[in-house]
């Protein structure tokens, strides 16, 4: 018995539709949200984040809608986020079908939120998604979809952000998101290694081999991809089968 | 078959009513005692902290009704916190008393390992359990969870391993549990949730 790596598809959201783009340039229509969830539910992904991308935007009933209607096709976990700044926005969130809420920029502005969320919901609800950019050696978190510098160190944000309570880290490199170069390994092991709780490596995935190196160099406990799942560039079975002919403990479902 | 299930304010509850409603059940959700003393087959969800689940069990005394549905013989399932709460106490909330239908005390998994306890875990089974009927045996279940039931209690059906090995699946009577969700695990959560309702029938 022991503890499967997980493969985490990624929904990003306009509220409505699954959209693919770099920092909200050039977004473009990848899906429909309740389709995929109920694709990736079929084909044995060990859970689905749903990010709404435009949350700033106000069409949080729209995104409402999206969670409920995507929940109700899973038979497996979901973490919702985008824009969730307070615990009423998280309740409504956590009512609509999400397991996990994800908070980001609304945790470095107001660190209190992961306090407050992790008593109503438990840590085990609550995921710190943090963007981590290289600045000589060290990375630096970023907030507002990876635009905005902040004068945090990854590595102590997540810890400090493990103390007031989140159970969960979403780490991406702004470095490699988009890329399809592979994973910051060194970057994931870092955080990885820095702190008690699972960490989900984001950024960077293409092909199998990416996947392989970031669960043993890069120590991650899950990893997270969104385009190449989207456009089926690579199927997650496959991907899994993979993983464990080369010694990566993965649940392939029955 | 008609399934009482117990909403005390906190975490998914409708994902464990839609999980039922697909096998057939009709579900009822509720928080009312005379609702749950007049049960015949009952199941408590439980996600978050445990003082938070003890203490909405004796804000809307549900305690008393409960301990008494189940002493009569109502069927019972317990899911994650829902299974914690059978016991005496929590090292989680070591100031409040469990429900006490099962001997002993919940511990927190180990520091050697990371917690959460988040993910897909196998099963060990230690005796014959109707819950995993129709459950391949290495098939893969959804935990989130830092504290757990002892392994060695005589009720434990099956065991999972995270820092040490813990009550994973138990059955008693008319008293069953999982620490995992079979609400997020997939087909094999599906069948232990069947499993349970055919025994409840």
């Amino acid at each position: 018995m022991s503890l499967a790596r997980r493969i985490i598809p990624c929904l990003d959201t306009d509220g409505a539709r699954v959209v693919k783009g770099v920092h909200f340039e050039g977004l473009r229509d990848a899906g429909d949200p309740v389709e995929l969830a109920a694709r990736y539910n079929a084909e044995g992904a060990d859970e689905l984040v749903v990010l709404d991308i435009a949350a700033a935007r106000d069409n949080r009933p729209t995104f409402l809608e999206t969670i409920r209607r995507v929940a109700e096709q899973l038979a497996i976990p979901l973490s919702a986020g985008g824009g969730i700044r307070s615990l009423e926005a998280a309740r409504a969130v956590v009512r609509a079908g999400a397991d996990k809420i994800t908070v980001n920029t609304a945790a470095v502005e107001r660190p209190e939120l992961l306090s407050e969320l992790s008593a109503e919901f438990g840590a085990q609800a609550v995921v710190l998604a943090i963007d981590a950019k290289r600045e000589a050696d060290s990375w630096q978190v970023r907030i507002r979809g990876g635009r905005q510098a902040t004068p945090l160190n990854a590595r102590e944000w997540a810890q400090r952000g493990v103390e007031l309570g989140a159970g969960e880290i979403l780490l991406t490199s702004v470095d490699r998101d988009g890329t399809q170069s592979g994973f910051d390994c060194e970057l994931t092991a870092a955080i990885s290694n820095g702190v008690s709780v699972p960490v989900i490596a984001s950024g960077g995935a293409k092909v199998p081999a990416h996947f392989l190196e970031v669960f043993t160099r890069g120590v991650a406990d899950a990893a997270l991809a969104a385009s190449i799942f989207h456009d089926q560039v690579q199927s997650i079975r496959a991907l899994k089968e993979f993983l464990r002919e080369r010694g990566v403990e993965v649940r392939l479902p029955c | 078959m008609n399934v009482t299930l117990i909403d005390y304010g906190a975490g998914n509850v409708p994902s464990v009513e839609r999980a039922l409603q697909r096998l057939g059940a009709k579900v009822e959700t509720t928080n009312l005692a005379e609702k749950i003393a007049a049960a015949r087959c009952l199941v408590l969800p439980g996600v978050g902290h445990c003082a938070a689940l003890i203490a909405a069990l004796d804000a809307h005394a549900l305690r008393r009704p409960l301990v008494e549905a189940v002493g009569r013989g109502a069927a019972f399932l317990g899911i994650c916190l829902g299974l914690q709460a059978l016991y005496e106490s929590s090292e989680e909330a070591p100031a409040l008393k469990g429900l006490g239908l099962l001997p002993g005390r919940v511990t927190r998994l180990p520091e050697s390992v990371k917690l959460p306890h988040m993910g897909w875990n196998t099963l060990k089974t230690v005796r014959a359990t109707r819950l995993l009927d129709s459950v391949p045996a290495d098939a893969y279940f959804y935990f989130a969870h830092s504290f757990a039931a002892p392994a060695a209690g005589q009720e434990s059906a099956a065991v999972s391993e995270h820092g040490r090995e813990f009550i994973a699946v138990l059955e008693k009577e008319n008293i069953c549990a999982v620490q995992f969700h079979p609400e997020k695990s997939g087909a094999v959560g599906a069948q232990v949730l069947r499993s349970f309702l055919r025994a409840a029938a």
